[in-house]
């Protein structure tokens, strides 16, 4: 008789718990180095963005002494926060909001600018972006060569921030809104031809292959294949970049290139704090309103995609 | 519009890889015939037809119709050749959002410049002949709604009318009915039958059922690991020669009723 013949076999019950605790403990010693990993890597990351720095505070008594740098830094916060807020009293609340506004008329002119560059911007992003998008996508592009330009040019479009096309386009074509229009539209192409490009990757191919089969050309299998599917996720993803756009415009003109921008500039140079409240204000309620609508458009696209057709 | 030329395969073959997809197949298609392609999956016969069309390259041989060489065309040549050859899928292979009228007419954009293609302009003796194509296939009514709405018998039937409005030299299907419930794949089954005797459209269709292809078929080619297995008339298809076809050696009785489309007696 052999040693092996002594082994009896385990039974499956008791063979499943060994294997499940030995997958347990792999389980756990894996979770065990990815979190000494993650908190490593984010506590480096803090001290080298100044986290863990220690400052000195000068007190109320004038007697200075080190703090860390986050409970030094935090009343400060509400003391800007205080800086930028209206003196307003109950009863001249009128005269004192029209102080607050004090430059509505010139606001109010810069607001409607940021809005149309955001709109020009995005048609001629969405033009841009929408035509190279076909070529860019794996599965529709006539060749590698092809992609891979189309590709690039994109990335190259969407990785350059808009403020620093801005400062380029201020340069070459001088302060004001084109420069503005410019530079999102650039950006916007890049980024809304990602998406796009994704949105073609997954498309049913069978369509153009129909198309294809009935003597199309490539432009023909685009237009009538593909296009029809996708158009829906276009519109939507187009109008998201609307609202996107608004908010880049409206801090564009920082560098010149038109637009509410150069007047957050202007009070933060000048000190006039309690203006950029009222910008902020202005923004914030223009992009709500942007939103609020593009979102109810948006919806209503979707809605007509579910909803019975007719 | 008959077609007077023979479709001429000769020592064609199709390689994936180290696959022989489809391995040395020399045939002649005679003009009018209604030819069905059967054999199990896998066989060739989907590979066949996309090389006649130009779907895909074949890897040698040469295939010719009516003395023009269509495996070297290229351009609007090659185009002009799928447009002369309609094709038809089994997954219909329209366009679910656009209207049944605009899918036919995607039948027309062999004949147009890139404009008018894309700006979807057609012109109304184009929309007139889609509209006669839908009404062979009694789908007028539908012609304004969405293909994606349609049911699958119908989009199949409006894949036959965009095919019609080519104004084919020949006709290819590739499992027509592989998707239909028995009655839509006889109305499908049906029109082709109709095309090939009013229009002595060359037909040639794969078929997975054999009763179909009995039915239909003037003659039938079978494939077998991308070879011409048999090549004749229905008669001359006898159980054995099924058996060796879709390789059944081991089924001792074979029941041709299990794989038909037409279990369900629908009156002539």
């Amino acid at each position: 008789m052999t040693a092996a013949a002594d082994v009896t076999p385990l039974r499956p019950m008791d063979q499943f718990e060994l294997d499940y605790a030995a997958q347990r403990r792999r389980a756990k010693l894996g979770w065990f180095i990815a979190s000494v990993l993650f908190f490593a890597f984010f506590a480096f990351s803090a001290w080298l963005g100044d986290f863990f720095k220690v400052t000195q505070v000068t007190n109320v008594d004038g007697s200075r002494e080190w703090r860390w740098i986050i409970p030094a830094g935090l009343p400060r916060l509400g003391e800007f926060i205080e800086k930028t807020l209206p003196v307003l009293r109950w009863d001249s609340l009128g005269a004192d909001i029209a102080e607050w506004f004090w430059r509505w008329k010139v606001w109010l002119n810069l607001l409607i600018e940021t809005v149309l560059i955001a709109f020009m911007a995005t048609a001629l992003g969405v033009f841009g972006g929408f035509v190279m998008s076909f070529p860019a996508s794996r599965n529709l592009a006539p060749n590698k060569w092809v992609l891979w330009i189309c590709r690039r040019y994109l990335e190259i479009a969407r990785t350059v921030p808009e403020l620093v096309w801005a400062l380029i386009f201020v340069f070459c074509f001088s302060v004001g809104p084109m420069a503005g229009v410019l530079a999102i539209g650039l950006h916007t192409a890049g980024a809304l031809g990602k998406l796009y490009s994704e949105v073609n990757e997954n498309i049913d191919m069978r369509p153009l292959e129909g198309v294809k089969a009935a003597g199309g050309t490539w432009f023909d299998q685009i237009r009538y294949g593909a296009v029809p599917q996708v158009m829906p996720n276009i519109i939507s993803y187009t109008l998201l970049r609307f609202e996107i756009n608004v908010r880049a415009s409206s801090i564009i003109g920082y560098v010149g290139a038109g637009g509410l921008g150069q007047e957050f500039r202007e009070a933060l140079s000048l000190q006039e704090y309690t203006d950029l409240s009222a910008l902020f204000l202005i923004i914030f309620v223009t992009v709500m309103v942007i939103d609020y609508g593009s979102e109810k458009l948006r919806h209503r696209v979707i809605g007509l995609e579910k909803g019975p057709a007719t | 519009m008959s077609a007077q030329a023979a479709l001429t395969l000769t020592g064609v073959s199709k390689l994936f890889d180290e696959t022989r997809a489809v391995d040395d197949v020399t045939l002649k298609i005679e003009p009018g015939q209604f030819v069905g392609v059967i054999g199990r999956s896998g066989a060739g016969k989907s590979t066949m037809l996309r090389l006649i069309n130009r779907l895909i390259d074949p890897t040698q041989g040469s295939i010719s119709f009516g003395g023009t060489e269509i495996t070297s065309l290229r351009g609007r040549d090659l185009r002009n050749w799928r447009r002369d050859c309609a094709m038809i899928f089994q997954q219909f292979n329209l366009v679910d959002r656009l209207d049944v009228l605009t899918n036919v007419l995607i039948g027309r954009l062999a004949e147009h410049g890139f404009l008018s293609s894309m700006a979807m302009q057609f012109t109304d003796t184009e929309r007139t002949m889609a509209l006669q194509a839908l009404d062979r296939l009694d789908l007028v009514p539908q012609a304004l709604q969405r293909a994606g709405t349609l049911s699958g018998g119908q989009q199949q039937r409006v894949a036959i009318a965009k095919a019609l409005v080519q104004q084919p030299k020949i006709m290819l299907a590739d499992e027509p009915i592989a998707s239909l419930d028995p009655a839509n794949a006889t109305l499908v089954m049906d029109g082709l039958r109709q095309i090939n005797k009013e229009d002595g459209l060359t037909v040639l269709v794969n078929l997975h059922t054999l009763d179909t292809a009995r039915a239909y078929c003037d003659r039938i080619i079978a494939m077998r690991n991308g070879r011409v297995f048999f090549d004749g008339v229905a008669a001359q298809l006898t159980d054995d020669v099924v058996r060796d076809i879709y390789g059944l050696e081991g089924l001792r009785e074979f029941n041709e009723a299990v794989t038909s489309t037409q279990s369900v007696a629908l009156p002539a």
